[in-house]
């Protein structure tokens, strides 16, 4: 694809977005039968699938802890899950989003109550077009939730970003390749409290505080798929 | 990258930061003393030691020709590497990079690369063929905290002092160089703000959030760390800190 001349045109972007609209968000719980708690998500073209084993024995042992469980968390894309082939296995990237994908979510887990156990969290891209970190954070979140796992609050996470010089929520891979500016962000949606943001790109004082309203508005509606997916698998239905 | 603390030091240090205090008598906005010393290191192309405080710092810049990646055949390359050397730290062990040294490179090469720090379009021998390749290392030799500004630093510095290459196909007068981001990490502790932790503080800190700017204050990359988390205001307020702090790390950049 070679680059559009403008990335919004009359107020649409390519896709035919609002800049503050978010593409078309799928959550469900539950969705494999192994895990102790999963979750799919799918926003535009992205698919990620996230499970959760644990708190279960810490393996190895020497990296156990004596008063706390210890959250792990993998990232990983499959190598059909982009354009070129992806090498199997851990890149730079992927052990970079692994990290702060631990850091965003640890805030809300009790780790404390599980000493000597570890919480696995697997992320597993199948499909993406950007903002796949967020994605598999939202997706991580409801699989701990569906684990039992006792949270504080839920993490929602989106994208934003500034495309032809309009702060946008929720980028397309074009958008990102082509545009100015990426900020991943997750948060804790009840607490308005930040737990991941990464920036690359360019923001002037105000487009960073337009782009913070955007995330926020962005959040609000993936915590309201979270909790329905939630609700749809646990909701208590007539009949039953 | 964070060691432990004993209780009894993390008490002290959360309970001084309630008071707008540290440990080793600054103010939560103050940096240590930092130096920049460039071309240490004759072999490679610019180089720089830059130390705050006790932490040290080395960068070295390599250049290299190499072929474009495909889907910038007009464009020359940066590469960041970053290691955290066994004998900058009794926690730091030998072998290939750990995500500690992974997120380090990666903060750092985002600041310069997005900020276009280095005009990579002019590092082009053949389009589609043949390139400058920009390689910048990172050496940590003491770590006592606030590795990302320091290592940033360093990397601008040493980007700063680089030379033209003695190479027929080098044609350039000097080193591309065309902007100065500079990355100001904020920690919280104690749900205070404080700038250029040392390790002690990073041990005890909630969170950091680095904010790479440039010269005109706006932000070119941020990376936030840590199990903890920030408000908004926090948010804000860490902004500022980075572009007044910044402005003053830069200026020691000449």
């Amino acid at each position: 694809m070679e680059k559009p001349e403008k990335l919004i045109v009359d107020g649409k972007r390519l896709d035919g977005r609002a800049p503050d609209e978010l593409r078309p968000l799928k959550i469900e719980a539950g969705i494999l039968k192994r895990a102790d708690g999963s979750a799919s998500v799918e926003l535009g073209a992205n698919k990620v699938l996230a499970a959760v084993y644990g708190p279960r024995e810490m393996h190895p042992r020497h990296l156990q802890q004596p008063d706390t469980a210890v959250l792990r968390c993998r990232y990983n894309m499959a190598p059909f899950s982009v354009d070129e082939r992806k090498r199997p296995g851990p890149d730079r990237r992927s052990v970079e989003i692994s990290k702060v994908t631990r850091e965003a979510l640890e805030p809300v887990l009790f780790l404390e109550l599980y000493p000597r156990s570890a919480i696995d969290v697997f992320i597993e891209v199948l499909q993406a077009d950007a903002g796949t970190r967020t994605a598999g954070i939202t997706a991580a979140t409801v699989a701990l939730a569906d684990a039992g796992v006792p949270m504080r609050d839920m993490i929602s996470s989106v994208a934003v970003g500034k495309i032809d010089d309009t702060i946008v929520l929720d980028l397309t891979k074009a958008e990102d390749n082509w545009g100015t500016t990426d900020m991943p962000i997750a948060m804790m949606p009840r607490k308005k409290l930040i737990t991941l943001l990464q920036m690359d790109g360019h923001f002037t004082k105000e487009e960073f505080e337009q782009a913070l309203d955007l995330a926020f508005k962005g959040c609000e509606q993936i915590y309201g798929a979270q909790r329905q997916a939630l609700r749809e698998k646990y909701a208590i239905k007539k009949g039953e | 990258m964070h060691e432990i603390v004993s209780s009894v030091k993390r008490d002290y240090i959360a309970d001084l930061a309630r008071q707008g205090k540290r440990i080793d008598t600054r103010t939560l906005d103050q940096f240590r003393e930092i130096s920049i010393e460039v071309g240490p290191v004759k072999s490679a192309q610019g180089s720089a030691l830059v130390k705050i405080g006790k932490t040290q710092v080395m960068a070295g810049v390599k250049v290299e020709r190499a072929e474009p990646f495909a889907d910038k055949p007009d464009s020359g390359m940066l590469i960041v590497n970053a290691e955290l050397l066994p004998l900058a730290s009794p926690t730091f062990e030998p072998g290939r990079p750990g995500e500690n040294a992974i997120e380090l490179a990666r903060v750092v090469d985002r600041g310069i690369r997005e900020s276009d720090a280095i005009d990579l379009e002019k590092l082009v021998i053949k389009s589609g063929e043949d390139v400058w390749a920009v390689f910048i290392d990172i050496y940590v030799l003491d770590h006592d905290g606030n590795l990302i500004d320091a290592s940033a630093l360093a990397a601008m510095a040493a980007l700063l002092n680089a030379k033209p290459l003695e190479d027929e196909a080098w044609t350039l007068p000097e080193f591309p160089i065309q902007k100065k981001p500079v990355a100001v990490t904020v920690v919280k502790i104690n749900d205070r703000l404080v700038v250029d932790p040392c390790v002690d503080e990073e041990g005890v800190m909630d969170a950091r959030i680095t904010i790479a700017t440039i010269e005109d204050g706006s932000i070119c990359a941020m990376q936030k760390g840590g199990i903890g988390c920030f408000s908004r205001e926090e948010l804000e307020q860490a902004h500022e800190l980075a572009r007044v702090k910044g402005a003053e790390l830069r200026a020691k950049l000449g």
